[in-house]
């Protein structure tokens, strides 16, 4: 029932959004239509820091409980922080090469999100690699840890590194006031969009789980 | 104390038999200053604008590899069962561990360092110790992750190819700082050089309390 509700409340926000974003949205005075990129852009990066948080905390909150409901908490977001990673950055690397000039650039803010993206990939392959069950939360959770422990690091070594990224606009109130509704409107997309997605990937690593179990459970009476 | 300095000594004793870790990180640094020495044109380069990547590239490298011998080292004759079953603190066994690897990195780069000095034409001089003390700092960072990074790996089934998957991109901050810092140390421009040290040095901190908390957890059955 709630995944139900979830997924119309995400069809209508997403259809409200498309609606905004491409007939709404005033077009942006230097770079014209392709600023409305960052309308999908903005989502997509918050979206994948948040992953970074969730899996970080879920990952603490498996090592005190060890319950697993946690651990699917953590892959789930492990597996939706690569989606958002490639996401933003694919939607960044569209409207550089227009604006920019160029696909990428070592940059701040852009090699935070790849480090990001890869950090998240070896978690997965970790798991992936191991192979009972304990060990993939157990030592899954405790490389969740070590990860998230591991993003202030990275933020503040890159940042002295070099930076080239826009500024943020939302907090500098460079943004126009019929901007900005189109911008809630997509945040409220996507975080509904992010709830629906966690909430049925949670749903299959609980399936994931039965069949494990059940396997070996009939292994275990032959 | 007691168990840390315990573990440390079985390793380097088991070192000094076997020579296997530090003679094979040696050999793995001075391989890669060599074929970074094809890949760039001697000549055609300001060599001080390479020359601290490519020590930090045979630093991180060469410390994977003997991390991933520290562990396979237990792993043989279940010998970490063993360490296991003594009476020790978990925590403890992280931090014996952490020790005697950085002990191995740290003569293993002490080696390797003169050789860069001598095939870059840098100088013998004031420079060459706060290398080595940059050195200390970076190794350390690198030794604090990898010693708990090495352990969780060491329970999949790939283990030596696990280890660079894990720790390279969890190790970028402290490369980016080493690089950084082993750059102003060789151009002279020192200014801020110490936001650097204290990065690395804050980076090895929160590691070895972090991970001496988790460790239990790594190795647990």
């Amino acid at each position: 029932m709630r995944s139900k509700i979830l997924g119309i409340l995400v069809l209508v926000l997403m259809i409200a959004d498309l609606y905004m974003i491409f007939m709404f949205a005033p077009n942006e005075a230097t770079m014209g239509v392709i600023q409305r990129i960052f309308y999908f852009h903005l989502p997509f990066g918050i979206s994948s820091y948040i992953s970074a948080y969730l899996l970080g905390f879920a990952s603490i909150m498996y090592l005190i409980k060890h319950d697993f409901k946690w651990d699917r908490l953590a892959d789930s977001a492990g597996e939706m922080g690569i989606l958002f990673t490639s996401l933003s950055i694919m939607s960044g690397a569209l409207w550089a090469k227009p604006v920019w000039g160029i696909w990428w650039t070592w940059d701040a803010r852009l090699t935070l999100q790849f480090l990001l993206g890869l950090i998240f990939l070896s978690y997965l392959m970790l798991r992936a690699y191991l192979p009972e069950r304990e060990k993939k939360a157990a030592l899954g959770g405790v490389f969740g840890v070590l990860a998230m422990v591991d993003v202030p690091f990275n933020y503040l070594s890159i940042r002295w590194w070099r930076t080239q990224h826009p500024q943020p606009v939302i907090l500098g109130g460079g943004l126009d006031t019929d901007m900005w509704k189109v911008m809630i409107v997509s945040f409220l997309a996507f975080a509904a969009l992010y709830a629906y997605l966690l909430d049925r990937r949670m749903a299959i690593a609980r399936v994931e789980e039965e069949v494990e179990y059940l396997e070996h459970a009939i292994l275990a009476h032959d | 104390m007691k168990p840390v300095t315990a573990i440390i000594f079985k390793d380097i004793v088991i070192e000094m038999r076997s020579k296997e870790s530090v003679s094979s990180m040696l050999m793995f640094g001075v391989l890669v200053l060599t074929i970074f020495s094809f890949a760039f044109e001697p000549s055609s380069i300001d060599r001080s604008l390479i020359a601290p990547g490519i020590l930090w590239v045979a630093f991180s490298f060469a410390a994977i590899l003997g991390l991933n011998r520290s562990l396979a080292m237990e792993i043989d004759n279940d010998c970490l069962q063993g360490l296991l079953l003594a009476p020790l603190d978990r925590g403890d066994l992280y931090l014996g561990k952490v020790a005697s690897n950085f002990t191995f990195m740290m003569i293993a780069e002490l080696i390797v360092l003169p050789i860069f000095v001598i095939f870059n034409n840098l100088k013998f001089n004031l420079q060459f110790l706060e290398i080595a003390g940059v050195a200390v700092l970076g190794t350390l960072a690198i030794a604090a992750i990898g010693s708990i990074l090495s352990t969780i790996s060491a329970n999949t089934r790939m283990k030596e190819v696990m280890l660079p998957v894990l720790q390279i991109p969890l190790t970028v901050p402290v490369v980016i700082a080493s690089v950084e810092a082993t750059s102003m140390v060789l151009s002279g421009e020192t200014k801020g050089i110490s936001s650097w040290l204290y990065l690395l040095a804050g980076f090895s901190i929160v590691y070895l309390i972090v991970s001496y908390l988790v460790f239990e957890f790594v190795v647990e059955e």
